[in-house]
């Protein structure tokens, strides 16, 4: 269905970046949450627009492969149109915005709603990888934490939360820790995402473009939200029904539609919604 | 309960072109148990360098000094710190002339702390007797004795020698600041020390309270030679 | 030769830092729950002696045996840099002379006590809040204090918060480096008998260093002059500081204002 571009290698990076981003990835898969450098390339997008996430899809896409690309969970936003239709172009893949025929999804702050398979990748976009940078301004201080799994520095933050505001107020990148030993960001994805992380059938790999950073989760892993015995973790969900679908369990985005103060609440995962609109579920507002 | 054997003792002025002086030469003394021995000798002579070198305050240059701690003699002179630390703890008391404490701390805490082998409140009670017996009135038990008078200074530094019991107590001028009535209380509260069996060594200036508590005097003379 | 007892055995410490001798042939013992006051002018190695003993600074010859409380002897300075760390987060306390240096001044009083039991693993809020407090109030801070940030605090009070969030992990051992140093006349002695009570109260032992022999004099038991790298004196504190052998420390007891 597409126009295959000329002159271009396969997915458009050649394949001497691909080996060195496999190589990583492939360590970054043996050791859950660990982050791994690697020489991320220029590529043609801005830094902060999903470097990182096209060059992992890239290393990992086949000629068979069905991709998917969603930004804050919608297929339809102009970064999502973009990059999805760069691989149409580069590799000459299928592309599809349909989460359950997808083989690997490239993803922008969402965990989608439809639970994954075995099958399929999901690929994040990360923008900071390091989970202690806000504590800790130096690199090679946080190295030295995450060698000795010094995380006690972490719990100080949700403690101040808790002091500050009666629970702990991280609503995104809400950090965790991967199979009990490394602290990882999740990306920003809302903190209502991050029960998905644990022990989902999928490879889920994590790409940061700027920060030359990649770390996976391998599938079936455990994925643990920081929190306290007493104030434990717990996912936060605007307390409306989808306005078009009626789904009371999605995470919801909050459009504004008029210069009225009118507000409409939807599901953010776009796909989620279309699909049960099909299937004949009806919000109030649809 | 203590002895020395040929204690000496100079002090080199390394400020002062290394000068040295001696101030003890082979002194041999001892105190035994429930016995009150006073140091005499004219100003200077060395009575309060000997009180200090029995206790450990002072380095002696050669001799022993032997005290009686645990049921083992323990050689002062040639003591680790951890060793002279254990016996003043638990064997020697001393009381000096002047009081040397934190700033801050309430006098009572000052006794309380000092005692021995008690609670916490039953310190504390101890104490309090103790400084009311010594007629220091209780609105000052609160009050961190920086302020207090010299007698009233001298009366707490004799309270916290006394609540701890030690087996042997050194006594500096413990009555040079005090009025007669006062030094009555602390006559009568040597002479209970010593029928308790405690080994008493004191320096007392006034010849009233000397004759009355000491059993013995021991001279203390000036040495000529200055080298 | 190492006593059976001691906490910490120093054997010939020497340190230079270029054509500088930092350290000489120093030799330090310490056991539990004795304080050790290290004291000579600016300049004398104390600190540095202070920073090779806790580990921080690794010596050019010489040895630091620590004996942990299993009662086996480690060298700090071979031992992995996991276990030192661990010591220095449970066992082992530093005091800075800067509180400001130490402390997290964006985190609340009772997040910066916390901390150190949150890195041991604590994991209930409830609990870490309330030994916060608690520790609050053994350094005399009101506990309604414990959700303010310690920028509001002043000298003493940062200093005090400094002290209850090291010994809230109950370690054996705490180094000081000038703790008292800085502060007013008035706020220093609160300060003195603050440490001097916790230090009995917990049979903490203690390295400490300081320039002002007055407060040697009311916190050690015993004592190491410093001069050039060289510790010239030890001793019973008092001893030392009543009856000095050696002729720098009789300079710097007789170099003393008599209050």
């Amino acid at each position: 269905m597409n126009e295959i571009l000329q002159g271009y290698n396969f997915a458009y990076l050649d394949e001497q970046t691909k080996r060195m981003l496999r190589r990583a990835l492939l360590k970054a898969v043996a050791i859950p949450g660990h982050q791994i450098p690697f020489g991320s390339r220029e590529m043609p997008l801005p830094y902060g627009w999903g470097t990182g996430g096209i060059q992992v899809t890239a290393a990992v896409l086949g000629p068979n492969d069905v991709l998917k690309v969603i930004d804050q969970g919608a297929d339809d936003t102009t970064n999502a149109v973009s990059i999805r239709r760069f691989f149409a172009k580069t590799a000459g893949v299928a592309t599809t915005t349909d989460t359950a025929t997808a083989t690997i999804i490239q993803t922008r702050h969402r965990i989608p709603e439809f639970p994954l398979s075995e099958n399929q990748i999901l690929v994040y976009q990360v923008p900071q990888p390091e989970p202690l940078s806000k504590l800790e301004p130096s690199r090679g201080e946080t190295r030295r934490m995450h060698a000795l799994a010094e995380y006690g520095s972490m719990h100080v933050r949700l403690y101040e939360d808790i002091t500050r505001f009666g629970h702990v107020a991280i609503s995104y990148d809400y950090p965790v820790m991967v199979g009990g030993r490394y602290l990882m960001a999740p990306s920003p994805i809302p903190a209502f995402d991050n029960p998905k992380l644990h022990m989902m059938p999928a490879l889920q790999l994590f790409g940061a473009g700027r920060e030359k950073r990649i770390y996976a989760i391998p599938p079936y892993t455990n994925v643990r939200s920081l929190d306290f015995d007493d104030h434990p973790f717990c996912a936060g969900r605007a307390p409306h029904p989808c306005g078009l679908c009626g789904s009371e369990t999605s995470y919801l985005d909050e459009v504004v539609v008029d210069n009225k103060g009118g507000r409409l609440f939807v599901c953010s995962d776009t796909d989620y919604c279309e699909t049960r609109r099909a299937a004949g579920h009806v919000g109030a507002d649809a | 309960m203590l002895e020395t054997q040929a204690l000496s003792k100079r002090f080199v002025l390394h400020l002062r072109d290394g000068i040295s002086i001696p101030v003890l030469d082979a002194v041999n003394f001892s105190v035994a148990s429930g016995e009150c021995v006073a140091l005499v000798g004219p100003s200077g002579a060395g009575k309060t360098t000997l009180l200090r070198n029995l206790y450990g305050n002072y380095r002696a240059d050669s001799g022993r000094i032997l005290v009686r701690h645990d049921g083992a003699m323990i050689d002062i002179a040639s003591a680790a710190p951890r060793q002279i630390v254990a016996v003043r703890a638990g064997t020697l008391g001393y009381v000096s002339q002047f009081l040397r404490v934190v700033p801050r701390v309430p006098a009572l805490d000052i006794v309380a702390e000092a005692a021995r082998g008690m609670t916490q409140d039953h310190a504390r009670e101890t104490a309090r007797h103790l400084l009311l017996r010594l007629n220091i009135p209780a609105r000052l038990h609160a009050l961190p004795p920086a302020t207090f008078s010299g007698g009233e200074q001298q009366r707490i530094n004799l309270a916290r020698g006394f609540i701890g019991r030690h087996p042997i107590l050194l006594l500096d001028e413990p009555t040079a600041s005090l009025d007669a009535a006062n030094a009555e209380i602390v006559i009568t509260m040597i002479a209970e020390a010593k029928a308790a069996g405690v080994a008493i060594v004191g320096i007392f200036h006034d010849a009233n309270v000397r004759d009355r508590v000491a059993d013995r005097v021991f001279q203390v003379l000036p040495l000529q030679d200055a080298a | 030769m190492i006593a059976d007892d001691s906490l910490i055995a120093a054997r010939n410490l020497s340190l230079h830092f270029g054509s500088i001798p930092a350290l000489v042939d120093v030799s330090v013992d310490l056991w539990p729950g004795e304080v050790l006051a290290v004291v000579g002018e600016s300049g004398s190695g104390k600190t540095t002696l202070l920073n090779v003993l806790s580990g921080r600074m690794r010596p050019d010859e010489g040895v630091v045996w620590y004996r942990d409380p299993a009662g086996s002897l480690a060298d700090v300075h071979t031992m992995p840099a996991p276990a030192l760390r661990a010591l220095h987060r449970s066992d082992w306390g530093f005091v800075q002379q800067d509180p400001r240096a130490a402390l997290r001044m964006a985190v609340t009083a009772g997040g910066n006590v916390g901390e150190r039991l949150m890195a041991q693993g604590a994991r209930h809020y409830g609990n870490i809040r309330a030994e916060a407090i608690d520790w609050l109030r053994q350094v005399e801070i009101d506990e309604n204090r414990v959700d303010d940030l310690p920028r509001n605090f002043s000298g003493g009070m940062l200093q005090r918060l400094q002290i209850a969030r090291t010994l809230v992990t109950h370690p054996r051992l705490v180094f000081m480096d000038e703790p008292t140093g800085g502060l007013d006349v008035s706020v220093q002695a609160r300060l003195l008998d603050l440490i001097r009570s916790l230090v009995a109260r917990l049979n903490l032992a203690a390295v400490l260093v300081t320039h002002d022999l007055s407060v040697a004099r009311l916190l050690a038991h015993r004592i190491v002059v410093m001069q050039r790298g060289v510790a010239v004196e030890t001793g019973l504190t008092d001893q030392v500081l009543d009856d000095p052998q050696h002729p720098y420390t009789q300079l710097l007891v007789s170099s003393v204002l008599q209050a």
